[in-house]
């Protein structure tokens, strides 16, 4: 499935803004993206498998905040950094 | 009291690495120290706690890391911080532990005869080791483990205003399994089998922040250091004063209370002159009332002992005389091992300030620069 990948994730995809990956959940598209991209998912995701504060996940357009949430081949998957500058 | 030698360094360049709350840059002198080169941002706005070179080999660096966004990480160089690469697997607590890293604060390179080991103090608190040159850690359970670990940090109303923290991990070169480590808050605790074991070092250290204010542990050490020429003489500044500490003696001796009393005796960093373990250096600033954490007055002077914390001399030609409201954080000020030794710190403001006489005259060596979190000599 598609993945947008946000800016300071992109030091990661040699600044591709869109990479494919699989996965049946969230979580397991999150650990798809670290085989391909090592060191990923620690970035937005803790060492007890939640969600980074700042980070929030869209599934075609809408917000999922657990990592359980089903998947499909044909959805598009959006990685939000929350405004968090300053 | 055993001593170790420790040879000065020709004259020769100095690289201090500036780690700041928007980035990594270098300052890279001649050998004078008259002229200082800027270079950088590496890393331009990741929040760098600390960055520190191995002077075992003299060529890896590290490079503790995070954004506001992203979790922490830790960065490797293996030739003097011109290219970097990710850790493979960074500090994180043992899965199921309940516990996160928020970012890891303190990076030590490890004994000589362990070449590839480094250690990780992180916030909250916690330990962890590398073998592998950085690329990846593990927790050291004796002390993340260990059942009285809560105890001794707190919990988060104990916490200091950016996070409860380990720091100061400090290794004796005598001996690759006698360790300290400082925790704000916490205390300072030792080790002699490599971490599997831990004991707290605090007797004579004031804690009046406390309702008992001479606990076992609790206190709120700002910076312990280690003489490297005699490991046995340590010093700390405290959140309540400054102190000695003769080994095997295991109750620190106040040397704070011969500071002016209109400057007090309350600061963050403590320098240590790399070859005379009576020379040593502080940076008062404001610790009344509520805490300002500024240069007393406005007025700000470094303070230099030569005999161990017996007397202290001000230290002020070359820095502002008013109106100068300095902050210097616990890893922000450092000193080189040329002869006579370079001493440096830098400030929440964004300056980067250096003594080429051991601290009798100043120069700023950088300006505008972002929050200064850390200054190493490399």
């Amino acid at each position: 499935m598609r993945v947008l990948i946000p800016n300071p994730l992109r030091s990661y995809t040699a600044n591709a803004p869109i990479v494919a990956a699989a996965g049946t959940t969230l979580d397991e598209l999150a650990s798809d993206l670290d085989r391909h991209y090592p060191g990923m998912r620690f970035r937005v995701i803790d060492e007890q498998g939640a969600i980074r504060p700042h980070i929030k996940f869209f599934v075609n357009g809408a917000p999922k905040r657990s990592l359980s949430q089903p998947l499909s081949d044909s959805d598009e998957v959006m990685i939000v950094c929350a405004l968090s500058g300053g | 009291m055993a001593r170790t030698t420790i040879k000065s360094l020709k004259p020769g360049g100095v690289t201090l690495l500036i780690s700041t709350r928007k980035g990594l840059w270098q300052l890279h002198s001649e050998p004078t120290r008259r002229s200082w080169r800027l270079a950088g941002p590496q890393f331009l706005g990741h929040i760098v706690h600390h960055s520190v070179l191995d002077k075992r080999d003299r060529r890896t660096m590290l490079a503790a890391a995070r954004t506001g966004h992203l979790g922490p990480t830790i960065f490797r160089s293996p030739d003097r911080g011109r290219t970097w690469q990710e850790a493979k697997q960074p500090p994180a607590f043992r899965e199921g532990s309940g516990r996160v890293v928020d970012h890891t604060f303190w990076l030590t390179p490890g004994h000589a005869s362990t070449p590839g080991v480094w250690y990780a103090g992180t916030s909250p608190q916690g330990l962890f080791r590398s073998e592998d040159g950085g690329a990846t850690w593990r927790g050291v359970d004796g002390f993340n483990e260990h059942p009285q670990r809560k105890a001794w940090c707190g919990g988060d109303q104990d916490a200091t205003p950016d996070g409860p923290k380990m720091h100061s991990v400090l290794i004796d070169p005598r001996d690759a399994k006698h360790m300290y480590i400082a925790m704000s808050s916490g205390g300072v605790f030792e080790t002699t089998d490599e971490g599997a074991g831990w004991r707290p070092l605090n007797r004579g250290v004031r804690a009046d922040f406390l309702p008992n204010p001479d606990p076992e542990y609790g206190h709120d050490p700002h910076c312990v250091r280690m003489h490297p020429a005699v490991p046995d003489r340590l010093y700390q500044q405290n959140h309540c004063g400054i102190y000695r500490l003769d080994r095997p003696a295991d109750r620190w001796q106040n040397i704070g209370a011969t500071m002016p009393k209109r400057v007090g005796d309350i600061g963050f960093p403590m320098v240590l002159h790399p070859r005379d373990p009576d020379t040593l250096w502080v940076f008062p600033m404001d610790g009344s009332s509520v805490w300002p954490r500024v240069s007393p007055g406005g007025k700000p002077a470094v303070y230099r002992s030569v005999n161990g914390g017996k007397s202290w001399q001000r230290h002020a030609t070359g820095l502002p005389k008013m109106q100068a409201w300095l902050t210097v954080k616990r890893q922000a000020m450092t000193a080189d091992a040329n002869e006579p030794a370079g001493v440096y710190f830098g400030t929440t403001s964004g300056e980067v300030w250096g003594s080429r006489d051991e601290g009798r005259t100043w120069k700023c060596l950088a300006a505008h620069l972002p929050h200064v979190y850390a200054v190493e000599a490399a």
